[in-house]
This record gives structure tokens, C-alpha cells and sequence, in this order.
């Protein structure tokens, strides 16, 4: 489960449509600023909705888009233990997105809709999702940075201002941990093997490293459209924050299994305990994000050819439902 | 090929015996059976129920949350339905 500046795109659709008196906007804040939880059917500025469609709706496309990369180990993973458990992996992925898509849904947005803007490339995914996962030890430096740093962005939002949004991140949180686990557990078993294996386990962290950072988003100095979500309580910490939170929390995982960030100006401060790090590469995430990066065609093309053939299995329940209503 | 959108159903779990059905999400489904299966899948992978309940979406009449203050205004002024009402007596005891 995986957010990731999705708060950042397309926020020139926050024009209000001048319906909305100061006295309701200010009504509204209120509530927020008193912790209450806003439910489908409040009164809510048409930003703070549209806000939240996208951001869910980008939020659940990353979870239906990111069973891709850790499915494609499926029928490779080299135990029967460790199939059992990518299928379970890759099956709360789905599940998640499947939460979400019923969230987002309750702002007014029919899955239709959501599923169709995914399809057309009109609505975004995390970045992350278009790195292939190129051997092994990838589906372990998922688990352990991917999922991760999902993770750091998601505890916040269990506690957004938007009572479904909140409720849907609680269970993925719940099942997030595993994910996380799992992933560490085969960089752990990976780096007591032989030197390939080490080897191995560092490769992934390599190429894996940065791309997790970017996860977070820009830094706080170029986002811009932060402000407007942390006032209505949708995003409780900073992209910076969250990074550093991140940063802080895995180098010493990395260092206890004998691994290394790729950062050579990485840095422990003793007085503040947290990581400096080097300068990351934002025109690489621009790239990316832009659909250039090294499976974005790949991603959209295997996900739009399994929405066409499953058609006719919709298409057959649609039919049986009707029949068995005519009977 | 009909491309329509199959109908929203609403979960409702109970996650033991002796608690009562809590609404868990949402699911897409064709028909009540498949909603039942899907509900299994989406929201007990972790054995979090021992029963399932979907309803659809439509067919749940719910009060307006624009009503919300009046609606619920006429419970709002009987505080003396409330046990802390009432001041006992010092020294009187089991009540």
C-alpha cells in the first residue's frame, strides 16, 4: 500500500465553484481543527472532495498497479514457503486496493470512473511501481523499503480528517507489517547465504534505495500544495519529515544485516540521531512520474490487457445475475 | 457485452460470536452470492469474522447528516435520563 506526493498533482482543480459561502468554509474548518472526522454524506468544500478523490483513487491505483512488479516472481519464488506467502503478499495488494476504491467511492466517484482514468493514463500511480524487479532479493527490498516507507506514510493517515479514508487505513496498516516483514526476513536469510547471495541482497538495495525515497515526494521546500492538505488535517507530516523518519528508521536495519545504503554522504548526527543524506535526484522522479521510466509502457500495457480479458467473465456474472433475477 | 457497473454492496462482519455485525466496507458484485464471496475475500483474509452480512448499498435508508442537528435535537434536553442526574444522598450505598 503505497502513497507517495499523491497530494502533489493536478491541484489546479481546487477552484471552488463559488457556491461556498466564508461562513460554511469556516464552519467547516472548525470541525477540523476540533479533530472531528467528516463522513460521505457532510457538507465539505468541493476542493476538500476533489482532494481526496484523487488522492485515493491515485492511492488505490498504486496498490492494483503494484501487485505487478512482485507478481512477476510468483511462479519464481524458490521455496513452496515463500510462493505462499508473495501470493498472500501480492493478494492484500489487491484487497487494498479494493478498500481504497470503496473510500474514494463515497465522495461521489463511481469505480467506473476511477478505474477507466487509471486505463486511459489520465490518473497517476506511485512512481515506485515503475522499477522492474530484476531478481530475488528485489522482492525483498520491496517488502523491506517499498512497504516500508508506505508505511511511514500511511500511520499519519490513519488518523486523516476523512472518516473513510481513516477506517481504510487502519486495516491496510494492520496487514502492512507483514508486508514489511517478510520482505526484511528474505534480505536477512539472503545475507547469511554465500557472497552471491550478499551480493545479491546489496544490488537490490542499490537500485532500490533512492527510488524509496522518492516515494515521499518532493522535498517540502517544492511542495507547494502541502499547506492546503495539512490545514484540513489529510496530511498530518511533511514529505521531508516522513523522509527523514524513514531514513533514520532503516540505515540501521540495513547496517545489522551487513548492508549499506548507496550514499556516500550519509551521515549520522550524534546530537540530533538523525541521518543527513546525499542530494536526490528529483529530475529522475520528474522523469518518471512523466511516464518515462524503465516499465511505465510495460505497466499500463499488462494492466489494460487484463481489464479486456476479463470482460467476458464480468460480462458472464452480469448475465447469470440477471437470469437468476428472471427466473 | 453489457459493460454496466455491478451494483455497490455495504459489509457488515462479526468478528466472534457474543459482538455484533460492524460495518467493514464496501464491494462491488454482480449478485448475492458473488457479494458474499468477495466480502470473504476483501475483508477476512485474516480470519477477522465468523459471519458475513451484505446489503446493497441502495437498498440502506439512512438520516441526513444536514438533518442531523434536528433530528436528534429531542434527546438533547432530557439529561435526566442519565443516572449522573441525580445527587445522592452522602453515605448511601449500592446505588
Amino acid at each position: 500500500m503505497y502513497t507517495q506526493g499523491l497530494d502533489q498533482k493536478g491541484q489546479a482543480d481546487s477552484a471552488s465553484n463559488g457556491a461556498e459561502s466564508p461562513a460554511d468554509l469556516d464552519a467547516f474548518q472548525k470541525r477540523i481543527d476540533n479533530e472531528e472526522k467528516i463522513e460521505p454524506k457532510d457538507w465539505m468544500p468541493e476542493a476538500y472532495r476533489r482532494t481526496l478523490i484523487r488522492q485515493i483513487s491515485q492511492h488505490a491505483h498504486s496498490e492494483i498497479i503494484g501487485m505487478q512488479p512482485e507478481g512477476s516472481w510468483l511462479t519464481r519464488a524458490p521455496s513452496l514457503k515463500r510462493k505462499a506467502i508473495l501470493l498472500a503478499k501480492v493478494q492484500d495488494e489487491a484487497g487494498h486496493g479494493l478498500y481504497l476504491y470503496g473510500a474514494a467511492e463515497t465522495l461521489g466517484v463511481s469505480r467506473d470512473q476511477m478505474v477507466g482514468d487509471l486505463l486511459s493514463g489520465k490518473s497517476k500511480y506511485s512512481s515506485i511501481f515503475n522499477y522492474p524487479a530484476l531478481t530475488w532479493a528485489d522482492i525483498g527490498a520491496i517488502g523491506w523499503l517499498v512497504d516500508g516507507a508506505a508505511i511511514m506514510n500511511q500511520i499519519p493517515l490513519c488518523r486523516c480528517s476523512y472518516g473513510p479514508y481513516a477506517r481504510a487505513m487502519i486495516r491496510v496498516c494492520k496487514e502492512e507489517s507483514f508486508h514489511q516483514r517478510q520482505g526484511y526476513d528474505i534480505m536477512v536469510q539472503l545475507c547469511k547465504g554465500s557472497d552471491a547471495q550478499k551480493a545479491m541482497a546489496q544490488d537490490a538495495l542499490n537500485r532500490w534505495w533512492w527510488p524509496s525515497l522518492m516515494m515521499f515526494g518532493p522535498t517540502d521546500k517544492d511542495s507547494q500544495h502541502s499547506a492546503q492538505s495539512m490545514a484540513w488535517k489529510i496530511k498530518r507530516f511533511s514529505n521531508d519529515e516522513l523522509r527523514q523518519k524513514f531514513i533514520d528508521a532503516t540505515v540501521p536495519q540495513g547496517e545489522f544485516i551487513g548492508l549499506s545504503v548507496p550514499d556516500e554522504d550519509l551521515k549520522l548526527d550524534k546530537k540530533t540521531g538523525h541521518y543527513s543524506h546525499g542530494e536526490i535526484d528529483w529530475q529522475e522522479f520528474i522523469e518518471v512520474i512523466k511516464g518515462n521510466g524503465p516499465c511505465n509502457k510495460q505497466r499500463m500495457a499488462k494492466r489494460r490487457k487484463a481489464h479486456d480479458d476479463g470482460a467476458w467473465v464480468r460480462a458472464a456474472a452480469h448475465a447469470y445475475a440477471e437470469k437468476q433475477r428472471n427466473i | 457485452m453489457t459493460n454496466k457497473e455491478w451494483p455497490l454492496y455495504e459489509v457488515f462482519i462479526r468478528s466472534k460470536a457474543g459482538l455484533s455485525h460492524k460495518h467493514a466496507g464496501s464491494i462491488h458484485a454482480a449478485d448475492d452470492q458473488l457479494a458474499l464471496d468477495a466480502a470473504r475475500d476483501t475483508y477476512t483474509r485474516r480470519s477477522e469474522g465468523v459471519s458475513i452480512w451484505v446489503v446493497r448499498s441502495s437498498l440502506i435508508v439512512a438520516s441526513d447528516p444536514a438533518e442531523a442537528a434536528a433530528f436528534f435535537e429531542p434527546a438533547k434536553d432530557k439529561i435526566y435520563r442519565h443516572p449522573t442526574f441525580y445527587e445522592m444522598p452522602e453515605g448511601v450505598e449500592n446505588l
